[in-house]
């Protein structure tokens, strides 16, 4: 008698239960931003490909044996010189680079290496090689290519600032937003063609 | 006249009907987004190595994923080795195959663009990775991308 209305649900606590839930599926939610090293693997040779003959100062080796022990250059090394050594083998500069597209590139005005005559001749010229055993880790070898890189984008990186006062990872960056901008588009293609990532992988020794 | 006086008496609750709206749709905003691994991994989850230069990868429909890992199913073995594909365990053999199928999904002018995102873990030897690559290869199949965590690196 003294109740004619059915009195309201408090709603009240109605927050705070889908609170929870937003909770749950703010922690649960896993923003898979999958990231990792890009490598452009080389075209299937022919049969009959002969490989061109590169000369052997040319070419910076780099091993890493089954202990994931690195040999480079013939010389024990420890994985964290190894940015430095193929910084100094990439920008030697000791001589002309190589004619592309019938023009000579000539030498490397760039570089501020040693222009060592035993050492690579042109960046577009130097090859890294790496070559792993087959059971090397992986941990190890992604370590190595990783080192690698770092040395052409410091170097990049470095190019970059003096011609265009601006670091390369920015400039490569204005470019994917501005991707018609032909000056830019410029810029980045120059910069890249001056230290081209020549990173081979040798066939692994069993 | 004693009727409206009690009326004025406190403050009003502010009126929270509505909060439970706003904290819904933050709710299903949030549920919409989620979006839930669509392959149960076969091998323990990869334990990635660090490095610094990585790249993210972008346009997600385009990339196929390749894990190397450590089988959960112990009839497998327990060598840091073994290849899932979708969703079993498989071969390097098989890689081709499995890279024709995803091509199959997506337009033939956003083939050059796919990327094979190999996922393997620490541990497992580049023997294995070699052996993807060159069936990789020998499909075209040329942008590749090792997955890494962004970290030091060293």
């Amino acid at each position: 008698m003294a109740r004619r209305e059915n009195p309201e649900i408090n709603a009240g606590s109605m927050a705070d239960i889908a609170f929870l839930l937003l909770i749950f599926f703010l922690v649960t939610t896993t923003m898979n931003v999958d990231s990792g090293v890009s490598k452009k693997l080389s075209e299937k040779p022919p049969p009959d490909y002969v490989p061109p003959v590169i000369k052997e100062k040319n070419i910076f080796e780099v091993n890493i044996n089954r202990n994931n022990e690195l040999l480079v250059e013939g010389e024990r090394m420890n994985v964290k010189d190894l940015k430095d050594a193929a910084i100094a083998f990439i920008d030697n500069g000791g001589g002309e680079g190589k004619v592309e597209n019938g023009v000579a590139t000539g030498p490397c005005n760039y570089c501020q290496g040693q222009k060592d005559p035993k050492s690579s001749d042109h960046p577009n010229k130097a090859i890294i090689s790496v070559q792993s055993d087959r059971l090397t880790e992986y941990g190890t070898y992604l370590k190595v290519q990783n080192e690698l890189l770092r040395a052409y984008s410091e170097l990049r990186n470095r190019l970059s600032l003096q011609k265009y006062k601006i670091p390369f990872p920015e400039l490569e960056e204005a470019y994917k937003d501005d991707k018609e901008n032909e000056t830019l588009k410029k810029k980045v293609e120059d910069i890249k063609t001056s230290y081209p990532q020549i990173i081979s992988d040798a066939e692994p020794t069993n | 006249m004693s009727k409206f006086r009690k009326k004025k008496k406190g403050m009003p609750a502010v009126n929270t009907a509505a909060l439970p709206d706003i904290v819904f749709m933050l709710l299903f905003f949030f549920m919409v987004t989620t979006t839930m691994r669509e392959t149960d991994l076969k091998i323990d989850a990869p334990r990635l190595p660090s490095a610094t230069e990585v790249k993210k990868l972008e346009h997600k429909s385009l990339v196929s994923t390749i894990y190397v890992g450590k089988a959960k199913d112990p009839k497998y073995g327990n060598s840091y080795n073994r290849i899932q594909l979708n969703d079993k365990i498989g071969t390097a053999e098989d890689v081709p195959a499995f890279i024709i199928n995803a091509r199959s999904k997506v337009s033939e002018a956003e083939v050059p663009f796919m990327t094979t995102s190999i996922k393997a873990d620490k541990e497992s030897s580049v023997g294995t990775i070699t052996d993807i690559r060159l069936k990789l290869r020998d499909v075209n199949a040329l942008k590749i991308s090792y997955s890494a965590s962004k970290g030091s690196g060293n």
